[in-house]
């Protein structure tokens, strides 16, 4: 079963419900239930914020290496320079988020016009 | 029973539902505003309609679980990889609402009223929260964080909104470079966050075993790079408080 494997006009909102809104929710209303019985400094949750870190990073991972739509007409070297560039002027400069995606726009774009 | 709380009025609370609202126009609110034009973006190669990404954030009001939905769908992962993989990267939820909670409770804060305010928490609402809740008198800080949460959800649903109304018009060097935000959010705010070295080795690792996986097993790669990755980052970190 996919987002588009039901033809029907309510089957991607189910799905968004089942697989978005039912994994997200429990995990807020869990820590409501919770209280005060679990602490931010647990052993467990180094494990947690670990894997929860690879997944978002894997993502990240695909779209510069596969990206889909007009992103697909450049090369794999310009989109990973212009983050590699932008992620160094975070690091190095103050560590604004802000900085970091303004600097590797500005070299992707760059890039873009010259043709990479 | 002593009770010398005075019941807040309904002025009151829509004063302070104001002000959490106008908390939205701050640098984190602008960030997150950004984010959400680079989660429409991802959207719409994954051909999703306006509607349906735009539930996505209603209902789902976390960008990590939010791109790992729409990054799995990409990868043709059916229904339970899907949840499987949204369940991991929400996980971190849980400790969140726990610090929140004792900040936003009131003297008289039923529990029906945490349980609705609780969809509210992400890592932007949160920051601004933990940060300026102090300032705001006990008994109406339920009604600023209503304010603030529920003010930045409808901001982004419209800005998801607007990508997509927009996306066809735009010059091709903006088109394509939409799809850097999403990247740029996460690589700075996710390094920005982490507590602990764990969380950096999972994130050089997730970054290099997603495309790995892709290549190798499309479907299983979000999960097995999390799982992999996480695993080893967190093998890391015992092998580290261990004496040589």
């Amino acid at each position: 079963m996919t987002l588009g494997s039901i033809d029907a006009w309510w089957w991607p909102y189910a799905f968004i419900l089942m697989a978005g809104w039912a994994m997200t929710y429990p995990w807020r209303a869990l820590g409501v239930y919770l209280g005060g019985r679990i602490r931010e400094d647990e052993e467990i949750l180094v494990l947690v914020r670990a894997i929860a870190t690879a997944l978002v990073a894997a993502v990240i991972g695909n779209l510069i290496c596969f990206p889909a739509g007009p992103a697909a007409e450049t090369t794999f070297a310009l989109r990973a320079f212009s983050a590699a560039a932008g992620f160094a002027a975070y690091f190095f400069l103050g560590r604004k988020v802000l900085l970091g995606i303004v600097v590797a726009e500005a070299i992707f774009g760059l890039g873009f016009y010259l043709g990479y | 029973m002593p009770d010398d709380a005075v019941l807040p009025s309904f002025a009151d609370r829509r004063r302070w539902f104001l002000r959490g609202a106008a908390k939205v126009a701050s640098v984190p609110g602008f960030i997150l505003c950004t984010a959400h034009i680079g989660f429409a973006d991802l959207a719409r190669q994954a051909e999703l309609t306006v509607a349906q990404a735009v539930f996505m954030v209603g209902a789902i009001w976390a960008l990590p679980g939010m791109v790992v939905l729409v990054g799995a769908v990409l990868s043709g992962a059916g229904l339970f990889a899907v949840a499987f993989a949204v369940a991991l990267s929400s996980v971190r939820l849980t400790p969140m609402v726990v610090a929140l909670v004792p900040e936003l409770r009131g003297t008289r804060t039923s529990k029906l009223t945490l349980y609705l305010l609780a969809h509210f928490v992400a890592v932007t609402s949160w920051v601004i929260a933990m940060e300026t809740v102090r300032n705001v008198p006990r008994d109406l800080r339920t009604s600023y964080y209503f304010g603030l949460g529920s003010t930045l959800i409808l901001v982004n649903m419209v800005v998801v909104a607007i990508v997509f109304a927009v996306a066809a018009a735009l010059p091709p060097v903006v088109a394509a470079g939409l799809f850097l935000l999403t990247p740029m959010y996460f690589l700075t705010s996710l390094w920005g966050s982490a507590r602990e070295q764990a969380a950096h080795i999972a994130m050089v690792l997730g970054l290099v075993l997603g495309p790995l996986l892709h290549l190798f097993a499309p479907g299983f790669d979000l999960l097995g790079a999390g799982l992999i990755g996480g695993g080893l980052a967190y093998a890391a970190h015992l092998m580290k408080d261990r004496p040589a």
